[in-house]
């Protein structure tokens, strides 16, 4: 059974509902943005990712209209949206701040943005109500916004936001302000609300569970660049550079000189020690720097050395980090690396294998980690 | 509770009698059936009836309260524009001097206020009268009214306002529908604080008015150079009367919406 998977990416005929032209925004000297291009589709879960000060906020605010770019053209569903005001615009916002009106019930901050379209009386109340259900805020459609708990007030202000059924929703660092437990139930909420009313949202987050969690797409950022666009999948075990590595998840990350070998590439990258094995770099030459990166759960752990593994080495178990539901073991070889092998704790605590001081064996298959150019 | 020391309770009464001991005394003549403000005489209302017969007091009290209510109008629109204006410029060069040029009055010798002012209206070939008292007060109470509503714009938050143009508000809808709602209080603190400040202005409105118009405060001063009466004493008292129930009413309705607030976010917080 062919599963009809989402990939308008993928599809060269597919219309972008936004599209990046090289935009460019400056502050002065400081360039927020720079040189940006980039599309995205219709009921796309777009998750923009990066420290602060990357330039993720910026680019949202130029969706929503509170930024001009200095350079390039932003156009929406084909038409350039650079000099039309933050209030004609099908865009809507859900700010981090939640930026309720405190002065304002439930009720009417929902009614607000519909007011202001001159929209008919009984189809504001039908459309509220609506909102009501989605969010499961009937009960509290009378209260004032300081009346209601902080996760509360976070679905009001998506109620409010997707109340003009926004060709996009903007989302501001959404959950930042809810603890971690609401936060993954919320993560989960969105995305069924995203998947409810079919509108394509963009996500800033600084959070890569998060934008791992909820995103189609994932747009890891760094100094107003995108680095790398891409399915979480993809953006995890196919990183295209150490620093989109390093950003999502653990990684150990090894540099040396390159050595292709048939259809493997070798990488020496410590004297005594054996070269790491694994796919090939295309266009890696003889003696050309490299860097590879492997995920800590990729790494096997065990006092024996095993059989036919591709890469194995041997050290000691420096430090253990128990997290209840797996280990990970800094093993430090004799170099001084430190390499992080992760396992599960599928057994109880009391039989744990190995302990601090214990020589142990790490290895990986040869298509367990990937080598990269920077 | 801490116990109250001999010296708190000194301390205490001589800080109040300082305060209040001038009050008191003027209250207490203003019942005095004698003419002579210093003799005591016996009880007696009747001063408070030539005061309400004294079609020249009550004149200036109607001069005054046009006066006053005018120039808070116009002083809250000006002064709230001003805060508004400094507290988004962010920063530029100049800041401190223009925030301080826009503070400066409030620290200004009244005398010199009202001489410059005076000198303004004579150069310019006005008739002077409540236009022009109107005109002064605006002058000076902007200021105060500036300062309150900044320190609330202050805390206020910007994202509150962009979230207003984002859902379709116009720039004036966002500041009429939102803005102006939120610093409301801050606003009429403001108007308040214009209002009283008008009210018992003596010195500007000496420089700045014109034979046709005479405040209360001028004519209680012109009033006192021919000697004390106790009718002033009586006028004085009602003053003092009407501001004491403005102050308290202001405080009660205030400490109301605190007391709600407060509860309300109880309840919220037992329902999280």
């Amino acid at each position: 059974m062919a599963l009809d998977v989402f990939a308008p990416w993928d599809d060269p005929n597919a219309k972008p509902l936004i599209q990046f032209q090289n935009v460019t925004k400056r502050f002065g000297d400081f360039t927020a943005i720079d040189d940006l291009t980039v599309d995205i589709f219709e009921k796309e879960f777009f998750a923009l990712l990066g420290p602060s000060g990357c330039g993720k906020t910026t680019m949202m605010r130029m969706l929503a209209g509170f930024e001009t770019p200095t350079e390039g053209q932003i156009l929406l569903a084909g038409e350039d949206i650079g000099p039309v005001p933050p209030n004609k615009r099908a865009v809507n916002m859900m700010f981090q701040s939640y930026a309720l009106f405190p002065h304002l019930s439930i009720w009417e901050n929902i009614a607000f943005g519909l007011r202001r379209d001159k929209m008919p009386k009984d189809q504001i109340g039908e459309r509220v109500e609506e909102m009501l259900r989605l969010t499961r805020l009937e009960k509290f459609a009378r209260r004032k916004p300081h009346q209601i708990s902080g996760g509360q007030r976070q679905r009001v202000a998506l109620a409010r936001s997707l109340a003009k059924a926004p060709k996009l929703l903007l989302l501001d660092e959404p959950l930042g302000a809810l603890d971690k437990k609401l936060r993954q139930e919320t993560q989960f909420e969105l995305m069924d609300i995203q998947e409810t009313t079919g509108t394509t949202f963009v996500i800033v987050t600084h959070d890569q569970e998060e934008a791992m969690t909820v995103a189609s797409r994932v747009a890891v950022m760094d100094h107003g660049k995108i680095i790398q666009v891409s399915t979480p999948d993809v953006i995890y075990e196919a990183p295209n550079s150490t620093y989109v590595a390093d950003f999502i998840g653990d990684v150990n990350l090894l540099s040396g000189k390159a050595d292709p070998q048939g259809d493997k590439l070798h990488m020496h990258w410590a004297e005594g020690q054996p070269a790491v094995v694994g796919s090939p770099l295309e266009g890696a030459i003889k003696g050309q720097d490299v860097h590879y990166a492997i995920r800590p759960e990729k790494v096997s752990i065990s006092a024996e050395k095993p059989e036919n593994a591709a890469n194995a080495i041997q050290g000691e178990v420096h430090d253990i980090a128990y997290l209840g539901n797996i280990s990970t073991y800094h093993v430090q070889l004799p170099g001084g690396q430190i390499i992080k092998a992760q396992s599960a704790n599928n057994r109880r605590i009391s039989r744990r294998a190995f302990t601090w001081e214990d020589k142990v064996w790490l290895s990986w298959t040869d298509t367990a980690g990937v080598f990269l150019e920077r | 509770m801490r116990r109250m020391t001999w010296f708190n309770v000194t301390s205490l009464t001589f800080g109040f009698a300082f305060l209040y001991l001038p009050m008191v005394i003027l209250i207490i003549f203003s019942f005095n059936e004698s003419k002579l403000v210093t003799v005591w005489a016996g009880f007696s209302t009747k001063w408070y009836g030539e005061v309400l017969r004294n079609t020249a007091f009550l004149d200036a009290a109607w001069v005054t309260v046009k006066v006053a209510f005018l120039s808070s109008c116009l002083a809250t629109i000006l002064g709230t524009m001003t805060a508004i204006v400094m507290v988004r410029a962010g920063r530029f060069r100049g800041r401190t001097l223009f925030s301080g040029m826009i503070y400066a009055p409030m620290v200004m010798p009244e005398v010199i206020t009202g001489l410059s002012l005076l000198l303004l209206f004579i150069s310019l070939g006005m008739d002077r009268g409540v236009f022009t008292i109107v005109l002064a007060h605006t002058t000076f109470a902007m200021c105060y009214v500036s300062v309150v509503v900044s320190s609330r714009l202050v805390s206020f938050d910007q994202s509150l306002e962009e979230a207003a143009l984002d859902l379709g508000c116009s720039p004036v809808q966002a500041f009429r529908l939102v803005t102006l709602p939120i610093i409301a209080p801050a606003v009429i603190s403001g108007w308040l604080l214009a209002f009283t400040l008008s009210l018992d202005d003596l010195v500007i409105a000496s420089f700045t008015s014109g034979p046709s118009a005479t405040t209360l405060p001028m004519k209680i001063w012109s009033s006192v150079r021919l000697g004390v009466s106790p009718e002033i004493n009586a006028l004085s008292t009602i003053m003092i009367l009407v501001v004491a129930i403005g102050v308290i009413t202001a405080s009660l309705i205030n400490k109301r919406n605190v007391m709600r607030q407060r509860r309300e976010e109880e309840a919220a917080d037992k329902l999280a």
